[in-house]
């Protein structure tokens, strides 16, 4: 029999998250090299199999107990583990979301399994599968294989893998309930509803040109500099998470996958790094301008335009040219 | 509230980075600093002991360089610090360290242990949540805000695209915190001065290896990532560059 990859998508409060189209993807690029069979797994909320269904897997399982809802780490590891028991599968993929975060070492260490946890890719060469993740908050790369038993566990980071390229299937794929046991006593932790804060004041989504500022900035007093230029520009003025950690800029200006992912004309990035939690919320921006003192920052991999430099000696300058073309 | 900080020590932020020559790690010559998420942590601890007193205690594993991220924590206030000195523990996968740091602590009772949420070196976001389920307690992970109450604690999570929950739960638990849960403090002179008195415990890897199995994840090859985006370096003297970035608003990203 042929092993087999499981994925386990992603829902919260019984939708689907559409990341988990992602891990189709990547699930379908890795049968397709191995020739491993693909399955995929829903817990806790049988409405979305369906959806999953339709795409080009062997099967879909609806894992089921209502202590499934609201969902809870002890629950979710506690049901995974008893269905790899009766269903071994090869390799389990999930999307590196906050949730699978929260659940997934606990399940592998539960089974004396490990994780590679935010891949970006795999590589299969000579019959060997690895699994490429970034390190140094992304300065480097490194491939990782795993050297324990199966089930071998790995997550991959939010668009590493592009969820509408997961191939539909020629029929929908079947799904088979799979009711799973726990007891009582397991679920130790009280979730109380999912909440959001006060309405957030500023739709960076929206916006056309963002101006962000990262640590390079140094000192609250020179985000003054930053609101000049996006006021030139008619743009939005944003940062990543240590600016707004440090009180400097409102929360609801923060990009990143703990704030607003944005998609701009021109996302111009003073002095910004580009740690993966930051690139994650605008690396969808049409053209990224990025200015910064160190010529090794992540955020230059993925700019179209890099001035290395220090931002206090070029953005004077830009927001005088920028006055001068508009007139 | 007795509460254990684990602490780690990673290469600062802009440090440039060197592959070691078989390219499986990074040359070890560069500075280090605390691994942010952890200073968070620490600095919640202390905040939590100064509400409902008790002892904040911190850990750390690696060479004894990494003896400083412990000396700056004892200095902000910890009140003793454990260090799992070898150079070997720099390797560890997630699931070797957090074991090891179950064993070293042992013989404690803590009443909350705390983590960043993940390191700025290796990423894995893994560790305590690991450490929680070899210990048998519960965890929440992402955590912006403790309380106690009568049945344990309520804490805050952060979810994605802005959303949160409160969820009680009761201790000993393992919470991994979040950047910008609280302000960071500085050291004072006085705390650095009253740190060298404070006790430090050293743990050989000999104390803990009976724990520690093979890595069960290894890494293959470490690189610098390949380009997949062409970029167009803009040079010149300050003003050149700012004319030419505005030529391109206008004339190739039409946003002027």
């Amino acid at each position: 029999m042929a092993d087999t990859i499981l994925i386990v998508v992603e829902q919260r409060e019984g939708k689907l998250n559409r990341v988990s189209f992602e891990t189709i993807t990547a699930g379908q690029a890795i049968a397709a090299a191995t020739g491993w069979t693909l399955e995929a797994a829903v817990v806790g909320a049988a409405s979305v199999a369906p959806e999953i269904a339709s795409k080009k897997l062997a099967k879909v399982y609806a894992i089921e107990s209502r202590k499934l809802a609201p969902y809870t780490p002890d629950a979710f590891a506690a049901a995974l583990k008893q269905f790899l028991a009766s269903h071994p599968a090869k390799l389990v993929l999930m999307p590196h979301t906050y949730q699978v975060r929260d659940f997934v070492p606990k399940l592998a260490t539960s089974m004396g399994r490990t994780v590679i946890s935010d891949c970006i890719g795999f590589k299969h060469e000579s019959g060997k599968l690895v699994f490429t993740r970034q390190m140094f908050q992304g300065k480097l790369a490194a491939d990782v294989s795993f050297t324990s038993e199966a089930p071998w566990f790995s997550t991959f980071q939010n668009g590493a893998f592009r969820g509408d390229k997961a191939e539909d299937g020629a029929s929908a794929a079947p799904v088979e309930t799979v009711n799973v046991e726990i007891a009582d006593g397991v679920i130790r932790n009280k979730p109380q509803e999912v909440f959001k804060e006060a309405k957030q004041a500023v739709d960076l989504t929206q916006a056309e040109v963002i101006v962000a500022v990262g640590r390079g900035i140094k000192e609250q007093k020179n985000i003054e500099i930053a609101k000049q230029l996006a006021d030139a520009l008619g743009g939005d003025l944003a940062a990543s998470r240590p600016i707004c950690d440090s009180g400097w800029l409102p929360m609801d200006r923060q990009i990143g996958s703990s704030g607003q992912t944005v998609a701009p004309k021109l996302y111009l990035a003073l002095g910004i790094s580009g740690a993966i939690q930051h690139i994650v919320g605008m690396k969808g921006s049409r053209a990224i301008i990025a200015v910064n003192k160190d010529s090794e920052a992540p955020i230059f991999e993925i700019a179209d335009y890099a001035v290395v430099g220090n931002l206090f000696d070029i953005v004077p300058p830009l927001i005088e040219e920028v006055k001068k073309a508009k007139g | 509230m007795k509460i254990l900080v684990c602490m780690k020590q990673v290469p600062q932020k802009d440090a440039p980075l060197k592959l070691n020559e078989s390219g499986t790690w990074i040359r070890e010559d560069v500075s280090y600093e605390v691994n942010e998420p952890d200073a968070y942590a620490l600095e919640e601890a202390l905040r939590q002991r100064e509400k409902h007193k008790g002892e904040v205690v911190v850990i750390t594993s690696g060479p004894a360089r990494a003896q400083q991220v412990l000396r700056e924590a004892l200095a902000k206030g910890a009140d003793r610090a454990i260090h799992l000195e070898d150079d070997k523990f720099v390797g560890f996968d997630a699931f070797n360290t957090a074991k090891a740091f179950a064993t070293a602590i042992k013989d404690e009772q803590f009443d909350l242990i705390f983590t960043g949420l993940q390191s700025d070196d290796y990423g894995y976001a893994q560790t305590g949540v690991i450490l929680a389920e070899l210990l048998g307690w519960p965890h929440a992970t992402i955590i912006m805000q403790i309380e106690k109450n009568d049945s344990g604690i309520r804490v805050k999570r952060e979810l994605e695209a802005g959303y949160f929950q409160f969820v009680d739960m009761p201790t000993p638990a393992v919470l991994t915190i979040q950047s910008g849960i609280n302000k960071l403090r500085y050291a004072t002179l006085i705390g650095i001065k009253q740190a060298k008195n404070k006790p430090l415990r050293k743990v050989p890897l000999a104390e803990v290896q009976a724990a520690i199995g093979e890595n069960l994840q290894k890494i293959e090859k470490l690189y610098i990532p390949q380009k997949t985006k062409k970029t167009e370096r803009i040079e010149g003297a300050p003003a050149e560059i700012a004319k030419k970035l505005v030529d391109k608003m206008k004339n190739e990203l039409r946003v002027l």
